[in-house]
């Protein structure tokens, strides 16, 4: 509902379109290069409400790249993640996902909300969850089924395709909600805190379950945490946000060897540097 | 049924088999002889009496025909009324008032007026029992789809989903447990109604028959109905329960018994 009404809006924004844009840029080649920008901010300031929430973000994300945002609460994290999923349109400059504007939600970028125990449909068993994303996407009947077992058992919910919602732990809840965007076959997956509410063994082994996701389809991850240490663990890169209004003040680049490991990784000598480095900032940018 | 459960349930029954009996030795105890109250024994051979011959089974059949169609049209009407203000806020706000005036109007104060248009009969009965079982339908379901949790709307807008498909998919299953709350209500409601509105004025079933049956000044009759009122009464809410539990087995029961 919320998002249907802001549709409009993008819409109506379309016409106020800057003259110059990166799609008018002339393309230097590298758009169609394996590997280019698949996302990108492009001079982009969110208000709501008449105040500024973001302002002047720049930045490209590789195709099966995964970003981690950290940044204090208020800085808009969540807000970042909301402009790439066409839910909360930018006020000025462009948000761009294969040099497209991204005007509304579109199946091929999925969203993890946070707070899967909303996310899911209790009335429907884990299977049928699943299957909410083909029927959007109008998939035949006929492969569904093998799809859906395939899909619960790569998330580690193999046995539990009969289980409703109410009857799984939030660890299993959060696995099936991530199965349910696998099945829309996204490009992106747009992750906000999806691991926050988890104890720490179970979001350890999530957080391998994205590193392996991303390794063999090639996905590409936004993910928004307020985990200093998560955020390293999965990224390539880390972007720190700022407050007030929110606006990238640095980002780092994770150069640490895959496939990662939770605990040689966490031990690496570059992981700690970056920790305290990490840690620092923010410390710093708290007033 | 388990164990506890059943011992449980021999519990309960130990109160009024207990009353029961207290009335049965005392009246015999002091030759009940009365033109108003009859002992428990002489209320079962008269309900074994009506049932033989018929003339309970009409009564009722009468009357389960006014509940059901009144109850379907209720639920009909309220759940219509409910999802069209419950979607729309705009309608909502342009009929609200003339809703808030016309649902405290008891449903029983329209039998004269409904009589006068429809004349004595199951139309008269239809009508008031629709009218008194659509508020509580329109009510829930109305503040049913204003309940519905945001987050979902979100997940139908991620995945693209059309507005038919959101109200099929979305708004109706994630409505369904409380639709059917009202409608068990609808049903306890419509039974009320339905033998008030017989034992004031219309000449049919259950509460008729208790009207005939109090005017031959038989209370072991009287009694009778009544008592088979209760037991209809009780059964109905019984089998919604059931109904419920198989129904909507994910939602962890929404109303326990
Ligand atoms: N719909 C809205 N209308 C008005 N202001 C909003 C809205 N949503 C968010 N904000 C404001 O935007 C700012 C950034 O919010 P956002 O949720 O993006 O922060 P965040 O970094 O995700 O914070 P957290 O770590 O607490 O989740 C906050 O000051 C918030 O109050
Ligand atoms: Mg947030």
């Amino acid at each position: 509902m919320i998002g249907y009404n802001k549709v409009s809006s993008v819409l109506a924004r379309g016409a106020m379109r800057p003259v110059e844009s990166p799609a008018d840029r002339p393309s230097g080649g590298s758009r169609a290069d394996p590997g280019a920008d698949l996302l990108e901010f492009w001079r982009v300031d969110v208000e709501l409400q008449g105040r500024p929430i973001l302002s002047g973000i720049d930045l490209s994300i590789r195709k099966g790249e995964i970003v981690c945002v950290v940044g204090p609460s208020g800085s808009g994290k969540t807000t970042m993640l909301r402009t790439l999923s066409g839910f909360t349109p930018p006020t000025a400059g462009q948000v761009l996902f294969q040099g497209q504007e991204i005007r509304k939600p579109r199946r091929d970028i999925a969203i993890v909300f946070q707070d899967y125990g909303r996310a899911l449909l209790p009335w429907r068993n884990a299977a049928k969850n699943v299957e909410l994303a083909m029927e959007a996407a109008n998939k035949p009947r006929a492969g569904r089924a093998a799809e859906i077992e395939r899909l619960l058992t790569l998330m580690g919910l193999g046995g539990h395709a009969d289980k409703y919602p109410a009857q799984m732990s939030g660890g299993m809840q959060q696995r099936l909600q991530i199965a349910r965007c696998l099945a829309q076959t996204p490009s992106v997956i747009l992750m906000d805190e999806p691991f926050g509410a988890l104890d720490a063994m179970t979001r350890q082994t999530l957080q391998d379950e994205v590193l392996k996701l991303v390794a063999a389809m090639q996905t590409t991850v936004f993910f928004v945490t307020h985990d200093l240490e998560e955020a390293i663990y999965l990224a390539d890169r880390v972007i720190a946000l700022q407050p007030n209004p929110g606006r990238i003040a640095r980002i780092f680049d994770v150069d640490l060897p895959s496939p990662r490991d939770q605990i040689s990784t966490r031990e690496h000598p570059a992981f700690l540097k970056l920790r305290r480095q990490l840690f620092d900032f923010v410390k710093g940018a708290e007033p | 049924m388990t164990r506890p459960m059943r011992s449980a349930a021999l519990r309960g029954l130990v109160v009024p088999v207990t009353l029961i009996a207290t009335a049965e030795i005392a009246g015999r105890a002091a030759h009940l002889d009365s033109l108003t109250i009859a002992l428990p024994s002489h209320i079962v051979v008269a309900l074994a009496q009506a049932l033989a011959d018929g003339s309970l089974l009409q009564a009722t059949a009468e009357t389960l025909w006014a509940v059901l169609a009144g109850v379907a049209l209720g639920t009909a009407f309220g759940l219509a009324l409910g999802l069209a203000l419950g979607l729309a806020r705009p309608l909502d706000r342009l009929l609200a008032v003339l809703i808030e005036l016309l649902r405290p109007i008891p449903t029983v104060a329209l039998i004269p007026l409904v009589i006068l248009v429809a004349g004595l009969g199951y139309l008269t009965e239809i009508t008031i029992v629709a009218f008194g079982t659509m508020w509580p339908v329109f009510v829930i379901s109305r503040s049913a789809i204003l309940g519905v949790e945001p987050r979902l709307f979100e997940v139908a807008d991620a995945l693209g989903f059309s507005w038919p498909q959101r109200i099929q998919k979305f708004v109706l299953p994630s409505i369904a447990p409380r639709i059917f709350l009202a409608f068990r209500l609808a049903v306890g409601f419509a039974l009320i109604i339905a033998v008030t509105v017989e034992i004031t004025t219309n000449p049919l079933g259950l509460g008729n028959a208790m009207v005939v049956a109090q005017n031959a000044l038989n209370p072991a009759l009287t009694l009778a109905v009544l008592v088979w009122i209760g037991a209809i009464g009780w059964l109905f809410s019984r089998l919604l329960i059931i109904v419920e539990r198989v129904a909507f087995p994910g939602m962890g029961s929404a109303v326990r018994s």
